[in-house]
């Protein structure tokens, strides 16, 4: 429902993923099928597959300076060629049609068109012919959304990490994980194989059919408004979570960080596309819906320590927690 | 190659409405069909070795496509007459172009290994139809493959396409002793990480995969065309009593336990009405759920006191949930 003070919120608090259902939170399987609206206390959001909001060329530009200054967060294993420009030709006719004031997609057989007024883009290219991109296929693709990039081919009745562009990566590292098996990749995650949760979404993957898209949501917090928490930039980012616990600041400064995960099997390579797209705001910002501020109090004070300790969130979850319940 | 699915097949559902554009003789008993947007649209992508399900009359069969499955803008099916089959494969023959058929969305099921060093494809028949697919997605991405093709003379479909495809790498047999000799000859002279396809009838495909097991093959690395796997079947019609309404609802086969609930007015929680989510679970008081999900534990399956409602079903002709 749509609450009462919904016209004063900023667009990026009324679209915001909220993902609690409940006062706690478990793992679960929770996919979905994409895209489909789901309203909220503040607005709603999920009616589109690719989400562009006003961070679109910020956030664009801050990927381009980090792939310039660590080309390990892009990487594909040689047999990927196929599911990039898959992925290429799902992606942009998906834009077209959602955005068709700023960006269009043609195509005659093998050769296309894109526009990108945001970017004052407007390229002619031929699928297959790398040669004819400004850029090589997996990184341009990457540069005309805000969405991490993840490709699994599936073999050997497994999904495998096999390329991929992931710039905004909560604490984890493509460049550790490239070539790993779906499982593998998800080794460290608490309590998900006691409970069988990981093992049922391949399961699940492996079944999509050419074209179907799902999607779920995942969650952490993040001390200011720091996209790029991989593992390779720790020293930056690590020391910050002990040292907010003390700052009068920290209902600006923390960070709820929302990734909406869709899940797409391309239609020629076979392979799923695995996009993440980040979105975050303050617990200030949350302060101003009264429904979520108390939510996702609860849910942090409830929030069991092992869980707490693998989303890095256990030194401020309880001064969190105290600010948004009012304690 | 074609397998009969249910008229009620899931795929079905979202099906396309294409129009019959070409038909071509390949030999005396197989013909070429192809389907084409009524409004000139291109159709949705495959992945190679892909098939559809093609609804003639009150029967579904499934066949293979015959394209590399990039951007295309037409179907190709080829269809062998069974003339003591099920009915499906003669009223395609009697189909003449214009005619408007439901068609579903491509499925895979016979996909190309990605990292596979090299492809071998083996063909009987109108087993040559997913290997057709395959060697024109290997022409277009530059990877290597070669095709080993039995049929009868005189009996050859698509001969004209694979020469002209694979060049060299194609080899021809029709009798089965010189096939069985190319066979063992080719087995032996693969690259490490070669990938094996085959596709024909049943004794073909065993004769295949035995002597590739025999010549030290892994069993990972080999592929037969197993149609209708991809879908869950449409099970028995079974009946389920809500016990806190009394009420007796029936789910005819090719509906779900929650379709058939919904379709009472009644309101069940659900997310991805896949078997996986976990979000639809129904508690069951009598009667034996036939379970299909991927949610429920072994033991919670054995226990049979649970259904996933979106996938499965009841192996007894009734069941009670609390509900």
């Amino acid at each position: 429902m749509l609450s009462t003070q919904g016209s004063t919120l900023t667009p990026s608090v009324q679209r915001f993923p909220f993902p609690f259902r409940e006062d706690s939170y478990r793992y679960s399987t929770n996919v979905e099928p994409a895209p489909q609206f789901v309203s909220t206390d503040a607005g709603g959001w999920g009616d589109r597959l690719i989400e562009i909001d006003p961070h679109y060329r910020s956030e664009l530009e801050e990927r381009a300076a980090i792939l310039d200054r660590d080309p390990s967060r892009i990487a594909m294993l040689a047999h990927m060629g196929p599911a990039v420009w898959d992925t290429i030709t799902t992606l942009l006719p998906v834009l077209a049609a959602d955005y068709p004031d700023v960006m269009s997609f043609t195509r005659e057989r093998r050769r296309c068109h894109w526009r990108n007024d945001l970017l004052r883009l407007d390229i002619n290219f031929v699928i297959g012919d790398a040669s004819t991109l400004p850029m090589e296929p997996l990184r341009f693709i990457a540069s005309q959304i805000q969405d991490d990039i993840a490709l699994l081919d599936q073999r050997e009745g497994a999904l495998w990490l096999d390329a991929g562009v992931i710039t905004f990566a909560a604490d984890w590292s493509l460049g550790f994980d490239v070539g790993m098996r779906f499982l593998e990749v998800h080794g460290p995650v608490p309590r998900v194989h006691e409970e069988q949760i990981i093992t049922r979404a391949q399961q699940f993957l492996m079944r999509l059919q050419p074209g179907e898209k799902y999607r779920r949501t995942n969650w952490t917090m993040t001390v200011d408004r720091r996209l790029d928490t991989s593992t390779e930039t720790y020293p930056q980012w690590g020391p910050d979570r002990l040292e907010v616990v003390d700052d009068p600041e920290l209902p600006k400064r923390l960070h709820l960080r929302v990734e909406v995960q869709h899940l797409i099997r391309l239609p020629q390579s076979g392979a799923i596309l695995f996009l993440v797209r980040t979105h975050m705001i303050s617990l200030a910002e949350i302060s101003a819906v009264p429904a979520w501020r108390q939510r996702l109090g609860r849910v942090l004070a409830e929030l069991p320590e092992d869980m707490a300790d693998y989303k890095g969130i256990s030194r401020y979850r309880d001064a969190a927690a105290n600010w948004l319940l009012g304690g | 190659m074609t397998a009969t699915a249910e008229a009620s097949a899931p795929a079905l559902h979202d099906a396309l409405e294409l129009v019959l554009a070409d038909v071509t003789d390949q030999t005396p008993s197989i013909r070429s069909f192809t389907f084409r947007d009524p409004a000139g649209n291109g159709l949705p992508p495959y992945v190679p070795g892909s098939h559809v399900i093609v609804q003639c009359g009150d029967k579904a069969n499934a066949y293979s496509l015959t394209g590399s499955g990039v951007l295309p803008d037409e179907y190709t099916i080829s269809v062998l007459r069974v003339d003591d089959g099920g009915g499906g494969s003669a009223t395609l023959h009697r189909l003449a172009p214009g005619a408007r058929l439901t068609v579903s969305r491509p499925r895979s099921a016979f996909a190309p290994v990605a990292t596979a060093r090299h492809h071998l494809l083996i063909a009987a028949g109108i087993g040559i139809t997913p290997m057709l697919s395959h060697m024109r997605a290997a022409a277009e991405w530059g990877h290597s493959a070669s095709l080993l093709y039995s049929y009868r003379q005189g009996e050859g479909a698509h001969l004209d396409d694979v020469r002209e495809l694979c060049g060299e790498s194609l080899h021809e047999c029709t009798d089965r002793s010189s096939f069985l000799a190319a066979l063992a000859v080719r087995l032996g002279e693969q690259p490490l990480g070669t990938h094996l396809y085959v596709c024909g009838p049943q004794g073909f495909m065993d004769t295949v995969l035995h002597a590739a097991s025999e010549a030290g093959w892994p069993a990972s690395r080999l592929h037969s065309e197993p149609f209708g796997s991809a879908d869950l079947d449409p099970g028995q019609p079974f009946s389920v009593r809500l016990s806190r309404s009394g009420t007796v609802v029936d789910v005819p086969s090719g509906t779900s336990l929650l379709e058939a609930l919904e379709d009472s007015g009644l309101k069940v929680p659900f997310m991805c009405r896949q078997g996986v989510c976990g979000e639809c679970v129904l508690p069951v008081l009598r009667g034996t759920p036939e379970h299909r999900d991927l949610y429920l534990s072994d033991a919670e399956k054995t226990a049979n006191n649970s259904i996933m409602c979106c996938v499965s079903r009841s192996r007894d002709a009734g069941l009670e949930i609390d509900f």
